[in-house]
């Protein structure tokens, strides 16, 4: 069992003939993912490594039975992307694309509202399943089957995490970059019950970052509903207030989104805040004992 | 990105948001035929710096008197303010806003944002016009309003009605109800249409004529959606930003300046945030933030030192790069490059994790260089710390008390 995606996944990737996404559905490809279409208007009919390149979403469905996409196109073509995805039937869409306008994004999460269709990021990693399904940018072969779900708002911190849980022998089960924008389509809110319900996962680990409020519900959430031991660490206990630390939803504004705050609501909920990223692994492995 | 008052109310009027006359003045002689020119009860001057509390620290004069307003302008020309928000070495003022003053009856706070829990826009509103709106909602959240707007169908009548009647506006002065709930459709559309990440009007007057009108205003922008508009993008004043964040800007570097003495330099902005906090568990402090993005080449390792160079108070260089697409023997030769090429003194330690992490240690200990290498987070931290010495920064981060 997993999460989200497993090796039954059937992906589409969109913009695969750009150095990107050709580069990372090949990647993807390698690693085990049933990549079966890609989409690039006006290239139907071309081929990247083996796989068949379609002009619409619907086409690459209809030809293919994708479920899934994974999107590439740049910022001022993306929420155009997640749409005509969300159009063509795609039930889990995952955005890697860096720098799209929230007003943009506004839009999307509006209009993907009540229907039956997950969207992950943007400015996301992706999602693996280890040694199953990797969908995104992640360096594959520090993931290794086991015991623990991750979701992160961070790209390579994620890694530092999954690569400590790796090395010590917990494994990971699935492995989600929810992406740094304010406004994104799946939180921690939404994946927490995913993980809960999940007969593999048997503890959580929670990666944040100074800014919104996403940790403190997620606090209120587990308090609540989860029973698995959760584990987090919030990066920026160092961030200056008002500064954009990278992500764009990285900032502290009106005193709101500190690091300390973040901490004290997880801590508050039962959850084993760890505040140096290095000792991560070695929590998890204290809390699950072996 | 930020834009001064003057230029927030140029968008303004352009929106139809009634402001005051007023004119962007550099000089005491403008000031002087501009004052004639606008032949007004009452001259306001007003420092342009991009930081609140301007009024606090002597940024705003205000007089009856026409011939008085250039020895203000002069005054304030060149005069080096410092604010709540501009830190301790304060901000030159290059700028001047004059406009006309306005008779207030009733002060009040608007606001638009996006409230990231829910994607929507929101307004937020308050009869508490002129004080800090987060003092105002610790002491009396009830006298703050919010008015979430669906973007599927944009501001509607109603929203404003909602927000006009909640504030008790009617009671106040009846004549301004309907504009006021113009005046929110506008700020809305400016705040679609340009792309903007924060509109706030604080105060927004009620004038005793009756009139309503923008006293102050504030617009920032969101970043990623600056390539639609050129015109703002003209509005970005370089003698607001720190001069290195120029720079980095300049090269596709995320940077921070921060005032610690361990220079980082990192890939990701999360793993960039979490090498800052570590270091600060080891008994010193971050002078910066820099993510040198996914893909880090001998380019970008190159800039990057030229930058954290350039920081006078970086004592030693923290190194910290977990390849996942890119490898680590590729970052290595980077980093000797370009360490060469700027004639590198500073002691540094390279943290190499992930991808070919060994073969990029074994390159780093064997190219003659005085880089100390780690593989652990933690080890590396302690090591680069020692080398440089404990120093804490005098003013403690917000939260410091929490987290210790």
């Amino acid at each position: 069992m997993s999460i989200l995606v497993n090796k039954n996944t059937r992906v589409v990737v969109q913009g695969i003939t750009g150095k990107e996404g050709s580069f990372h559905a090949t990647q993807c490809k390698a690693y085990g993912t049933q990549v079966v279409a890609g989409v690039t208007p006006g290239k139907a009919g071309q081929e990247v490594e083996g796989i068949p390149v379609f002009n619409t979403v619907r086409d690459a469905v209809a030809r293919t039975q994708c479920d899934t996409s994974l999107i590439f196109v740049p910022p001022p073509f993306a929420a155009d992307a997640i749409l005509e995805a969300a159009d063509a039937g795609i039930k889990l869409i995952i955005c890697i694309t860096e720098g799209i306008p929230v007003n943009d994004m506004v839009k999307v999460k509006r209009a993907l509202r009540n229907r039956d269709v997950r969207l992950i990021g943007p400015n996301c990693p992706g999602v693996i399943t280890a040694d199953e399904c990797k969908i995104g940018i992640m360096p594959g072969f520090i993931h290794k089957k086991g015991r623990v779900g991750v979701m992160s708002r961070s790209g390579t911190l994620t890694y530092e995490a999954v690569n400590q849980l790796t090395n010590l022998g917990l494994g990971e089960t699935t492995c989600v970059g929810i992406g740094g924008d304010p406004v994104n389509g799946t939180g921690f809110i939404d994946l927490l019950p995913l993980f809960e319900k999940d007969q593999e996962t048997e503890a959580i680990v929670m990666i944040g970052e100074i800014g919104g409020d996403a940790e403190e519900r997620a606090a209120a959430y587990i308090k609540q509903h989860v029973r698995k031991p959760v584990i987090g660490f919030i990066a920026g206990i160092t961030a200056p207030p008002g500064r954009r630390m990278g992500h764009a939803g990285a900032i502290i504004t009106g005193g709101k989104g500190t690091a300390a705050e973040k901490m004290a609501a997880l801590e508050a909920a039962g959850v084993r805040v760890v505040s140096n990223p290095a000792e991560i692994g070695a929590t998890v492995k204290a809390t699950l004992g072996g | 990105m930020n834009i001064h008052e003057f230029q927030a109310k140029q968008l303004f009027a352009q929106f139809g948001v009634p402001v005051p006359r007023g004119k962007e003045i550099k000089t005491p002689k403008a000031a002087a035929k501009w004052a004639a020119a606008l032949n007004s009860p009452v001259y306001v001057v007003k420092a342009q710096i991009h930081a609140g509390g301007r009024g606090k620290a002597g940024g705003v004069k205000i007089t009856r008197d026409q011939a008085e307003v250039p020895g203000l302008a002069k005054e304030l020309l060149g005069k080096t303010l410092v604010t709540h928000q501009t830190g301790p070495k304060g901000r030159k003022v290059r700028r001047l806003l004059i406009e006309e003053g306005a008779g207030i009856a009733k002060e009040l706070y608007l606001s638009l944002l996006v409230d990231r829990d829910s994607g929507w826009p929101v307004f937020i509103a308050s009869t508490e016009g002129g004080m800090e709106i987060e003092e105002v909602a610790a002491k009396t959240p009830e006298k703050v309003l919010r008015e979430p707007i669906d973007p599927a169908a944009g501001f509607q009548g109603y929203n404003g009605r909602k927000l006009a009647f909640g504030l008790g506006l009617p009671a106040i002065e009846p004549t301004v109800l309907n504009p006021f709930v113009a005046m929110l459709g506008n700020l809305y559309r400016l705040f679609m249409e340009k792309n903007a990440s924060l509109v706030e009007i604080n105060p927004l007057v009620i004038t005793t004529d009756k009139k309503l009108i923008a006293l102050d205003g504030k617009v920032s922008f969101d970043d990623s959606g600056l390539f639609k508009h050129p015109d703002v993008q003209a509005f970005r004043d370089l003698h607001e930003e720190e001069p290195l964040e120029i720079e980095a800007s300049k090269n596709n570097l995320n940077y921070v300046k921060l005032d610690g003495n361990i220079g980082c330099m990192v890939n990701g902005a999360g793993l960039a945030m979490a090498t800052m906090d570590v270091i600060k568990l080891a008994g010193s402090w971050p002078a910066n933030f820099l993510d040198v993005g996914g893909g880090a080449t001998k380019e970008t390792v190159a800039a990057g030192f030229r930058i954290l160079l350039k920081d006078k108070h970086v004592k030693g260089i923290f190194i910290n790069i977990f390849g996942g697409i890119v490898r680590c023997e590729r970052i290595a030769h980077g980093v000797i490059d370009a360490a060469k090429e700027v004639g590198l003194k500073l002691p540094v330690v390279v943290r190499l994790q992930g991808t070919n992490a060994e073969e990029g240690r074994k390159l780093l200990l064997e190219s003659g260089l005085k880089v100390d290498v780690a593989t652990d987070l933690w080890e590396a931290a302690q090591k680069i710390v020692a080398m440089t010495g404990k120093k804490r920064k005098k003013a403690e981060a917000p939260g410091e008390a929490a987290h210790a």
